[in-house]
């Protein structure tokens, strides 16, 4: 008997154990180890402060999200011996023949100077855990004025487009209260405009724009000042805030560092086209643990792992992976009131405007407000739970298509 | 492309003003870079700096962001706004010669 391990059943880890289980050959024994009892719905706690979603609808049980020819290993990942190839979780240690790294990124408040001090979820709350996004819900609906600071504090993060979410609908959630006006919305940022990508940047900029909310730039965060309730910069800037929303630094799983696997941040080297660890033929690395330069997102983890396991079934006969990941990413974006931005792109091709999945019909549009997104973005979770997770076929393509798309037209050249 | 002569030499550019081939980079290439941003003269720190992002931009396959040079360059974040000021990363990218660091998406 050979054993595939997967370490962490979040979006990825699922996708690939529940793929292996219907694709590896039947001498290969599929495990996967994670120490939480429940899955849970990331997408949705976006919409949690809000009151949009009921919070019983972002978690199901692990065990349900599992087919059963995998056996799921309930525990703490303490690290990974690669010369022995065993996976060492507390007193158990369990070998592999091949490993896929699935453990996802996790926010590292503890990492910026006085974030955990005294306005810790009093008046400065992250939305990127349960807790955090359930304690802002509380402080959300208790805001009656003052200034609502949003920050990036390093990239990369998760879903890079989250925090311009959560700006469009807390516009959109104080002017149903008719306090918008009462209320001053602030994005700071490290990076130099809206978003990375330019032709994103620009429609992103403009709704910001347009829904009042001001945007500060290349602002890096160097602390949080719980007495005075300022966010200040390393170039000494500061921005005063009454409710401070922040989107920590990011990092990967701590065993990662313990093995040695990471990069600086705690993120696997890995190579962008095979999804193999780099310097390793038997680790592959799927979603937010890799660092390849994508997005880190679900859509990502969930166009990687159709590569992955076309990858993973070669190895396994002990072929080359001939398969390759392209980057594609897809995004949607809130932009309040019942409305949404839908963004395509892949590792070459920046965010195009158009429609998709289908040239001209669509449904939806891209890189355009519309309703029909929105009304998208909300029936994702009936596929993620029913189709995304047991890697059944998806009805889009995981390879970026140009179909539909407009290329955007060039900038005058200068003469 | 747009082309900028430095140090005698017509290099070519991008729109933001990064070297387009970090090949084509010289010391005197980086001083009159950083002429442009008003550092000069280069000093010793400064070339701490520029030193670790080529050796870590060659090592890694990429430039190297502002938290990663504070933490391994042996130059600290504060410093680093000193000697670059606004967007260190940004800036020592350019003077080194590298593509601007993307921070990823």
């Amino acid at each position: 008997m050979k054993n595939l391990v997967i370490l962490g059943a979040g979006t990825g880890g699922t996708i690939v154990a529940n793929g292996a289980a219907k694709r590896l050959p039947k001498d290969w024994s599929v495990t996967v180890i994670d120490p939480d009892v429940q899955h849970l719905y990331q997408p949705g706690l976006l919409f949690l402060p809000f009151g949009i979603y009921d919070e019983s609808k972002l978690w199901r049980k692990r065990a349900q999200t599992l087919q059963k020819r995998v056996q799921w290993l309930q525990a703490r990942i303490d690290s990974v011996d690669v010369d022995r190839k065993e996976v060492i979780a507390g007193s158990t240690r369990v070998p592999y023949d091949l490993l896929v790294v699935a453990s996802g990124s996790r926010i590292r408040p503890d990492l910026t100077e006085g974030m955990l001090e005294g306005d810790w979820q009093k008046r400065a709350f992250d939305f990127y855990t349960f807790q955090g996004a359930k304690k802002l819900r509380q402080a959300l609906s208790s805001f009656t004025e003052g200034r609502l600071v949003v920050n990036v504090v390093d990239m990369p993060i998760k879903c890079p487009v989250a925090p311009l979410e959560f700006l469009f609908l807390a516009d959109a959630h104080f002017r149903n209260r008719g306090i918008r006006d009462r209320v001053d919305l602030v994005y700071a940022t490290p990076l130099d405009s809206a978003f990375t990508k330019p032709a994103c940047s620009r429609v992103l900029g403009s709704i910001l724009d347009e829904h009042g909310i001001r945007l500060e730039t290349e602002f890096n965060a160097g602390a949080v000042d719980s007495e005075k309730h300022v966010l200040r910069s390393w170039d000494e800037r500061e921005i005063s805030y009454d409710l401070l929303v922040t989107i920590p630094t990011h990092s990967g799983a701590a065993f990662i560092e313990a093995s040695a696997l990471g990069n600086d941040s705690g993120f696997v080297p890995t190579d962008k086209q095979t999804l193999l660890a780099k310097g390793h033929s038997d680790i592959f690395v799927i979603g937010d643990a890799t660092d390849v330069p994508a997005s880190k997102a679900g859509s990502v983890a969930h166009f990687e792992g159709e590569i992955l396991l076309e990858n993973l079934v070669q190895v396994a006969r002990g072929e080359s992976p001939s398969h390759s990941f392209d980057g594609h990413t897809n995004c949607s974006i809130e932009t309040g009131d019942r409305k949404a931005i839908l963004i395509d792109f892949n590792y070459d091709v920046e965010p195009l405007p158009g429609t998709y999945p289908l040239p001209v019909v669509g449904p939806m549009a891209l890189l355009k407000e519309s309703v029909i997104n929105h009304i998208g973005k909300l029936a994702f979770r009936w596929l993620y739970w029913n189709i995304l997770l047991p890697a059944r076929p998806f009805p889009v393509s995981n390879r970026m298509s140009m179909a539909g798309k407009h290329a955007l037209i060039p900038a005058p050249k200068p003469a | 492309m747009p082309l900028r002569t430095y140090a005698g030499q017509s290099l070519s550019v991008n729109e933001e003003g990064f070297l387009s081939d970090s090949a084509q980079w010289t010391p005197a290439v980086a001083e009159e870079i950083a002429k442009e941003s008003g550092l000069i003269p280069l000093k010793e720190k400064h070339w701490q700096v520029i030193t670790f992002c080529r050796e870590d931009a060659a090592r890694e396959g990429q430039p190297p962001g502002v938290r990663r040079i504070a933490k391994l360059s042996g130059v600290g974040m504060k410093e680093l706004y000193e000697l670059f000021p606004k967007g260190p990363g940004k800036l020592a990218a350019r003077i080194a010669g590298l593509p601007k660091p993307t921070g990823c998406i």
